[in-house]
């Protein structure tokens, strides 16, 4: 059932525009280009282990890299052809990771993989089958932590889980790949999450979808039967909606503790995306590995505000050529959102698994303005979601106070960036807190070594 | 390469201190009816001394950017102007810019960096350096020359004379003029519903919070409440506290100022609930008949120490 009451996290949050342009266009797949680059590593923990070398020929969806230990994923060949050469290659952090370099050929797809568009309700009962299914197909985490999906779906020893939330907010602006998804693959979504509830061995499972997406809301709705394990909860429109610790806290009620320690299974959760969601689908029932997914390439310069479905590894800019090309105006291209996305320092970077979108924003709108004194509006206080003064952590880093910034829990920080963004005198909040979080945690492990 | 965000909100200092700005209209609307145009010619040269003090000592003192329009100095110039008699001789309400300007803010470091209201602090080195001038009010409605006692200096001397608070409550005017602003004082202060007209205009702008004033006001209030169950002969009643003299200006407007002010809604709470007292302190026992000048800096020293010890709740924890 859906609750019509809209449901949000207690604190903090802004409202930011939400340049939803792409919101009706329908999700088109996006032509491979003539070379693919495809990393190593597309998620969080050790990279994957070649199987492949210079000079092979691959398939499309051919296993090409092995997971290496218990955090790390599984990479598949995006298309037919062969690999010319391993290189070190940009990602859209702007660090250099390796990468194999194919030419594309063909697409010719492993055997094994159904490609037909028949949807497969008939769910597995085996949750080891399952996560086998998932881990073998490389799903992490599509939201953008890349996490692998496996390991979610099995609860470490001693906590319990209870309910699987789904996360379907897609809070950040200009974004709208999880939408389109709800609205094409709704029923591809559902059975995804039934199969991660068998996995769990869970009864209930809650997506979460911001109201500025009624249309998706309605739509889901209309899959669900009265007695559904699967409910939908209308939430408020608000950012930071999607982060972890906001959806957990609006649809469960649970705060989950602040890192490090603190995970949504601390609170009995475990939070998946709906575009992993779709990758459980995808990899179950159909045996497709993730090899594709669904990129928003949108800007309010950009020709053609649209939703791709694109291979891993084709170069960002054949996103942006099958968008209408790069406005001449432009100032910066994040991947990502605006509010958490980065700024990518070349367009060849290529397509990850944590891509969902491609924002392009014209050299006016780019531009910060001067940094100003702080005039203590309190504004930093009030927008963010976790209790902090970001004022004061900025300060505290700013006279290298790195002790009092620990005390004042700046690594509690999620880093989304709502006190820059409120801020009147332009400060850079959040950049003199990364500083301080990344050497707090660094003093913080060097304590625990000794 | 830049990092996230990538969008702002395009909120500024300017912006929002003209929204103050603008807040202030229908106080000041008021005043020049009230006292005529005497008003608005001290508002002018309060302004116009801040903005110049500020930009003069930028550009040729500290060689610093110049910020001198940014809407600060002349929301300086505007409280202060609607901190004084509207009588007021020209050569102070310079030398009050001064004072509020060049000793209380840039001294300091400017805007953000100050510790006390710099318009407080020139209108309490006025008062106390010039109390004659500070304290000579214009008849409300009369001409030039014409003076008359506050409804707070009333009750002051009255109370000191032995005379009962309800005879005095006989010389004030009516609640309803106090509140419209039918009475003498500061410029700035007269009118209750002017003054609340204007906050609305902040409060929906989000520029402000509720908390400050309201606390202050609930302060006043209930600490005035108190004395006057006390002693009813002695000490007058709430209603007349929250309308009469500078509440609702230092509620609204003083105590309100983003950096002399507390960063979290508790903080702000307390800072707010202890003017309010300070206030009723000073105007029932100490030796001016008005407080919430003083009561303002006072807190406006206390500011760190709450911040200190006012945290946020932190999430999950």
């Amino acid at each position: 059932m859906t609750q019509h009451t809209m449901k949000s996290f207690p604190m903090g949050g802004i409202h930011p525009q939400d340049h939803k342009l792409s919101a009706d266009q329908a999700i088109t797949s996006l032509p491979v280009t003539e070379t693919v680059s495809v990393f190593f590593s597309q998620h969080i923990g050790a990279p994957a282990t070649p199987l492949i070398k210079p000079g092979d020929q691959v398939k499309t969806g051919q296993l090409i890299a092995e997971s290496a230990g218990f955090i790390s994923a599984n990479i598949h060949s995006p298309v037919t052809g062969t690999v010319v050469k391993f290189e070190e290659v940009m990602d859209a952090s702007g660090y250099k990771k390796t990468a194999a370099v194919i030419k594309v050929a063909d697409d010719e797809w492993e055997d094994g993989i159904d490609l037909t568009p028949d949807l497969k309700t008939d769910i597995p009962a085996d949750p080891d089958l399952i996560r086998q299914k998932v881990q073998k197909a490389g799903i992490v985490g599509l939201g953008g932590a890349t996490f692998p999906t496996h390991v979610k779906l099995g609860v470490p020893s001693g906590k319990a889980a209870e309910v699987l939330l789904v996360n379907g907010v897609e809070c950040e602006p200009y974004l709208t790949a999880d939408h389109r998804l709800m609205l094409e693959k709704g029923r591809e979504i559902l059975v995804g999450i039934r199969i991660a509830l068998a996995a769990l061995g869970l009864k209930k499972a809650i997506i979460g979808i911001e109201n500025n997406k009624p249309d998706a809301i309605k739509y889901l709705q209309s899959l669900l039967t009265g007695e559904d394990p699967i409910s939908i909860q209308a939430l408020k429109v608000r950012y930071p909606q999607g982060g972890e610790r906001q959806l957990v806290k609006a649809l469960t009620g649970r705060e989950i503790p602040p890192p490090p320690r603190g995970l949504p299974i601390d609170v009995g959760a475990v939070v998946l995306n709906v575009a992993t969601c779709k990758a459980i689908y995808d990899a179950v029932q159909k045996n497709k590995p993730l090899i594709e997914r669904v990129i928003t390439v949108t800007g309010c310069s950009i020709q053609k505000p649209s939703n791709f479905l694109a291979r891993i590894g084709v170069p960002i800019q054949s996103l942006i050529d099958a968008a209408g090309g790069l406005p001449e105006q432009t100032g910066k291209v994040i991947s990502g959102g605006p509010m958490m996305g980065k700024s990518l320092a070349s367009l060849d970077c290529p397509v990850t698994k944590g891509t969902g979108g491609i924002v392009v924003f014209d050299a006016e709108v780019a531009r910060r303005q001067d940094m100003m004194d702080c005039i203590r509006c309190g504004k930093c206080v009030s927008v963010c979601p976790l209790g902090l003064e970001p004022y004061l952590l900025a300060a505290l880093v700013e006279r290298n106070m790195l002790d009092r910034a620990e005390a004042e829990k700046i690594t509690n920080c999620c880093e989304c960036a709502c006190c820059t963004y409120t801020c009147p005198s332009s400060r850079s909040l959040l950049d003199y807190i990364r500083l301080g979080k990344t050497a707090v945690l660094k003093a913080m492990r060097e304590r625990q070594q000794k | 390469m830049a990092l996230s965000p990538h969008e702002y909100s395009g909120q500024s200092i300017s912006k929002l201190m003209y929204a103050v700005v603008i807040s202030l209209l229908p106080a000041m609307a008021v005043g020049i009816y009230v006292f005529g145009w005497a008003a608005l010619s001290v508002t002018v040269t309060a302004v116009v001394s801040c903005v110049i003090f500020e930009y003069v000592l930028q550009a040729f003192v500290l060689k610093r950017r110049i910020t001198a329009l940014d809407g600060s100095a002349v929301i300086t110039g505007i409280l202060l102007a609607f901190n004084v008699p509207s009588n007021l001789p020209f050569g102070l309400i310079v030398i009050g810019s001064f004072v509020a300007i060049v000793v209380a803010k840039m001294s300091f470091g400017g805007l953000g960096n100050n510790i006390f209201n710099p318009a407080l602090v020139g209108r309490v080195f006025l008062l106390t350096s010039f109390p004659v001038q500070m304290t000579t009010w214009p008849k409300p409605f009369a001409v030039d020359g014409v003076t008359a006692a506050t409804p707070l200096g009333i009750m002051k001397e009255g109370v000191a004379a032995g005379s009962p608070v309800s005879d005095l409550m006989q010389q004030v005017p009516s609640y309803l003029d106090l509140f419209l602003g039918k009475t003498g004082g500061c410029i700035g202060e007269v009118s209750a519903a002017a003054l609340l007209i204007g906050f609305a205009f902040l409060l929906w702008r989000k520029v402000v919070t509720w908390h400050t004033p309201v606390a202050m006001l609930v302060g006043v209030g209930m600490f005035s409440g108190i004395l006057w169950m006390i002693d009813p002969s002695r000490f007058a009643n709430p209603v007349f506290h929250l309308l009469s003299g500078g509440v609702m200006l230092g509620a609204l407007y003083m105590a309100t100022d983003y950096v002399t002010s507390p960063m979290t809604p508790r903080g702000m709470m307390i800072f707010g609930g202890a003017i309010g007292i300070l206030s009723v302190l000073i105007r029932s026992f100490g030796a001016y008949p008005e407080g919430v000048s003083f009561a303002i800096l006072i807190m406006n020293a206390f500011v760190p120490l709450i911040d200190k010890f006012c945290k946020p709740r932190r999430f999950g924890e």
